[in-house]
């Protein structure tokens, strides 16, 4: 199955320092862009537990640990690494072309969806 | 090493024996062990002395130093050493260790190609090591891969070349060395298996090697670790029985009643040796025969490795070939843990194994060895065997003779024996008094829990190493830091640790290098908590609060009247007075606070970090009517010259002008407190999740000595405490009478470099909030606006 992309231009990749994160906002959500040593990953900005904001999170290899209280998510699949944590956070394609960010803001995706109303 | 471990063990059986030691290295006798140790700089050769000078001469051996001994008349009886002078020996003990081997390949006597055996081959490496210095080891046994390690450290692009298809193929099978390898490039260390080397090539100076296929590679710098041979030319000289090494009985005889041998130059029943273990217990055989105790004998038991390297734990036993008749294998692997198992199983009996990357049941495995344990029954938990029920029950299962210490030949009984002899509690006594885990440190947990089940009063180590990502202790990555001169979170990350780091350790790096090098490091923010990254304390909300410094809690009609109109302007939704005698702007959005921090004009109050908060102060001698000091001075003094310094936990202080203590600086991590003529300098208070009063430090007489002892304390907590570690942890984990020695009672040169560093890091230190002005980053504040308009975003 071939998928199209419909990519959006975010930023150039020198406005996201490596192994930090920034927000962006993107109509009534706001994603989070992170720069792995030069790869770029995206999730939604907003931590599940009570809506922290992990672009302010310290990267740890792929995954972001939240600011507020520590709870870690993976960055590539947005599954909390602590597997007793029931929500997990909806990831978007991302890549980087002629030096600026491009994410595809309708391919946004959720490993699982939490059971937790 | 064999020979003096055997002279140590003749003198506990007869102190009467009159005894010269040879050896043709300059040195006293070292842990060749730790060799590796010394060449990444992890060690010093001090470190690493096993018998010191005054050893040799409280026992009353005359040590014979750089000489070699170049014959043996055994009819005369007689040394003869290279300078030509004679001694005459009753008995005589052959200790010569090995040699490198090195293959007869064309060019190995160019400049540049180095062994790895003594320390002056480590001293050796040491001088030409520099940063990218292309540099080939040939040879991926153990002290290949040591060398290459340590030579990484130092910053050389090294490559390790192994004529096997996996790495040591002796102690482990083809995938127990490609796990090994793997972690190996890991950490940065190119791997090429399998490759002959042909020829060294280069005019006089080694530039590449050629490969038995025609293939190349550049080299600047070669060490050569393909293995090592029984340096067995003195007993061919005297005229003994000599295979490959000097042939010595079970009880360490030679074929000459009067010479005897021990160590990496013996050959017993056929067998050569490369590792120290066994050696030991050689030493023990050969000190009972030679005492005329004849009686124990020696048997090379059945091969047991357990080695560290390059911090990669490996342990094998028993048979390794798991094509032999009726032999099963159980395998576990895990590639993202870098663990691998496998147990060779025959007639229902463990009869050999090799574990990679996760050795933690090791024990286990050698006692179902050992005992012939029938598995049938635990079929379903042989990779995973249940942890026993009764802790203390797998040292208790072992007999006083078995070996812990492999590195240093120390046996369970040993180790008893000297916990009841000296009353050890510690890990840390137990490591002085029998040497036992000292070396590669594999053996560290049966050392504990042999202390915990056999000394009455066991202490728990108080050294915590920092976390799994670089599992050592504050003190040995202190060391690590300052030697090998690492001044960025990632280069010791990738050097000493797993590479990624966790929101645990990256903060206490961070914290680390910049005490460590005074601030002049490779400052990166992403190893920040965000608090750190922007300077002000998040909320709940994702908003940040913004509490500026107000010196000793006074201000001043104008500042109040900023604060005032800046919480107006930027409508901040709260404005709070402080438990810290200070104001607070709760609620900044993290855009606003650049123009916030402008429009006050005040500098950080340092309220997010672990650094400098404030000094709370009293109005003392100013206005109170009791005030004898004056400590709302003191107090603006004291915190100007500590503002904008980071410190292990956040540091509180207080300044009261009398006893009545109305700014409680017998609560805060440092307190001075006024008397009539002097200053009471009181450390580790604390009111916060517990209480504590604070310890007296020293009392002063005037307000200069009372600064100076208040930055002698606050620079040694800087320096020793581990990061998280508020003062009053500290204060109790090293005892106020060290502390004590350590700082306003220690000698005046200990005390001006103390506050050498603290005046250095003062110096390179800057009000955080000038970033408001000049950002490390573009984006440092400023939130990102899309390129292009954003969509509204659809999941799928
Ligand atoms: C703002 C303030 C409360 C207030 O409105 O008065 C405050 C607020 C916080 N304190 Fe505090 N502490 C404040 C004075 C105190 C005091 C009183 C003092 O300084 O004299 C104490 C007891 C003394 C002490 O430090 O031990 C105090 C003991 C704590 C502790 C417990 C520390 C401990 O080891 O016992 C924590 C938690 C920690 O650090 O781990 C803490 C942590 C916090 C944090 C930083 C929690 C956090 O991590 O987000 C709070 C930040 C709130 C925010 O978002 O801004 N706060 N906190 C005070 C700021 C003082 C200032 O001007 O800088
Ligand atoms: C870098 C390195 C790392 C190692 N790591 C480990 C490890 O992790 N685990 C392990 O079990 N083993 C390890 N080993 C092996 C271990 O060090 C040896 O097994 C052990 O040192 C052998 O002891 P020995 O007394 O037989 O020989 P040595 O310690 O070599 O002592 C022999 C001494 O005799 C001297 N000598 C030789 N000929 C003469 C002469 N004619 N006159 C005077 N003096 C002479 C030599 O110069 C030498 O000083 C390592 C070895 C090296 C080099
Ligand atoms: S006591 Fe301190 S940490 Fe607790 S809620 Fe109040 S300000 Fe926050
Ligand atoms: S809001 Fe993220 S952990 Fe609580």
């Amino acid at each position: 199955m071939i998928t199209q992309r419909n990519w959006t231009k975010i930023t150039r990749t020198e406005n996201i320092p490596p192994r930090e994160g920034r927000s962006v906002k993107v109509g009534s959500l706001e994603i989070a862009v992170f720069n792995i040593n030069g790869r770029f990953l995206t999730i939604e900005n907003a931590c599940p537990h009570k809506g922290g904001p992990l672009c302010d999170g310290m990267v740890t290899g792929t995954a972001v640990v939240c600011p507020l209280h520590g709870r870690h998510f993976d960055l590539e699949t947005g599954i909390p690494v602590r597997a007793s944590e029931p929500s997990c956070l909806a990831v978007f394609p991302t890549c980087v072309e002629d030096g600026v960010i491009l994410v595809d803001l309708d391919a946004g995706h959720r490993a699982f969806e939490s059971d937790a109303a | 090493m064999a020979g003096v471990a055997c002279v140590e063990q003749i003198l506990k059986r007869n102190p009467e024996f009159d005894i010269t030691i040879f050896g043709d290295e300059t040195h006293v006798n070292y842990n060749r062990i730790m060799l590796s140790l010394v060449l990444a700089g992890e060690k010093s050769a001090d470190e690493i002395v096993l018998n010191d000078a005054d050893w040799y001469r409280s026992n009353k051996i005359r040590a014979r130093l750089g000489v070699k001994i170049a014959g043996i008349d055994r009819h005369a009886r007689i040394v003869t050493d290279e300078q030509g002078e004679s001694t005459p020996y009753d008995r005589l003990i052959l200790a010569t260790g090995s040699k490198a081997f090195i293959p007869p390949i064309p060019g190995v006597d160019k400049d540049n190609v180095h062994v790895f055996r003594t320390l002056d081959d480590t001293h050796a490496l040491m001088a030409k090591a520099r940063k990218g210095l292309k540099t080939v080891v040939i040879g991926g046994g153990l002290l290949g891969l040591e060398a290459a390690r340590g030579l990484q450290v130092r910053g050389c692009d090294v490559t390790v070349i192994h004529l096997a298809d996996s790495l040591m193929e002796r102690q482990l099978d083809a995938t127990g060395g490609d796990y090994l390898r793997r972690r190996i490039e890991g950490l940065g260390i190119r791997v090429m298996l399998p490759r002959q080397t042909a020829a060294i090539m280069g005019n006089g100076h080694v530039d590449g090697l050629r490969f038995a296929t025609g293939e190349e590679l550049k080299a600047d710098l070669v060490v050569i670790a393909a293995g090592i041979k029984p340096n067995a030319d003195l007993g061919r000289i005297a005229g003994i029985e000599v295979n490959r090494g000097i042939v010595v009985n079970d009880f360490m005889e030679t074929s000459d009643p009067q010479i005897f041998a021990v160590g990496e130059c013996t050959e017993h029943r056929g067998q050569t040796f490369g590792l120290v273990a066994p050696l030991f217990d050689q030493a023990r055989v050969l000190a009972a025969t030679i005492t005329d105790n004849r009686g124990p004998v020696f048997s090379a038991a059945a091969p047991a490795t357990r080695l560290k390297i390059m911090g990669i734990d490996i342990f094998s036993a028993g048979a390794t070939d798991d094509k032999a008749e009726g032999v099963e294998t159980v395998r576990y692997e895990d590639p993202a843990l870098g663990a691998y198992k496998k147990l060779l199983i025959k007639d229902n009996r463990l009869i050999g194994m090799i574990l990679v990357g996760d050795v933690e049941d090791e024990q286990t495995y050698l006692d179902w060895m050992r005992s012939g344990t029938d598995l049938a029954p635990l079929r379903r938990q042989l990779l995973f065997p249940p942890a026993a029920s009764d802790q203390g029950l797998e040292v208790a299962d072992m007999p006083d003779s078995e070996t812990i210490c492999g590195c240093n030949g120390v046996r369970k009984g040993d180790i008893i024996h000297s916990i009841h002899a000296h009353g050890i509690t510690t890990m840390a006594e137990l490591k002085e008094k029998t040497r036992a885990s000292t070396s590669c440190g594999t053996c560290a947990g049966l050392c504990q829990k042999l202390l915990r089940a056999v000394a009455p009063d066991f202490q728990e180590e108080t050294k915590t190493s920092l976390c799994a990502c670089v599992p050592f202790s504050y003190e040995r990555l202190r060391e690590i830091v300052k030697g090998q001169k690492l001044k960025s979170v990632e280069e010791v990350l990738a050097i000493y640790g797993n590479r990624k780091g966790c929101e645990v350790c990256k903060p206490a790096l961070s914290y680390m290098l910049d005490m460590l090098w005074c601030g002049d490091h490779d400052e990166d923010r992403s190893a920040r908590f965000i608090n750190d990254r922007v300077h002000a304390n998040i909320q709940k909300d994702g908003t940040f609060s913004v509490v500026p410094r107000m010196r000793g809690g006074v201000t001043s009609p104008d500042e109040l009247r900023r604060i005032a109109d800046v919480a107006d302007k930027y409508q901040i939704p709260m404005v709070k007075v402080t438990g810290s005698q200070r104001l607070d702007l709760l609620g900044v959005k993290k855009a606003d606070l650049p123009a916030v921090w402008r429009d006050l004009g005040m500098p950080s109050g340092q309220a997010y970090a672990k650094g400098v908060r404030m000094v709370k102060t009293c109005v003392g001698t100013e206005f109170c009517r009791f005030g004898v000091q004056d400590s709302t001075n003191t107090g603006i003094e004291l915190e100007a010259r500590l503002e904008n310094l980071f410190t292990p936990h956040k540091f509180k202080m207080g300044v009261v002008g009398c006893p009545r203590n109305c700014a409680e600086a017998t609560v805060k991590d440092l307190g001075l407190i006024g008397q009539d003529g002097s200053w009471q300098i009181v450390v580790g208070g604390a009111a916060g999740k517990s209480v504590r009063k604070a310890d007296l430090l020293v009392t002063v007489e005037t307000r200069q000595e009372a600064i100076e002892a208040s930055e002698l304390f606050f620079q040694y907590y800087r320096e020793n405490g581990n990061y998280l570690e508020r003062s009053y942890d500290f204060v109790e984990r090293l005892g106020i009478e060290k502390i004590r020695k350590d700082t306003v009672y220690a000698p005046d040169e200990e005390k001006r470099k103390l506050l050498e560093r603290l005046h250095r890091s003062k110096a390179l230190s800057h009000d955080a909030w000038l970033e408001g002005d000049r950002p490390v980053n573009p984006t440092q504040f400023v939130p990102i606006e899309a390129i292009e308009k954003a969509r509204e975003p659809q999941l799928v």
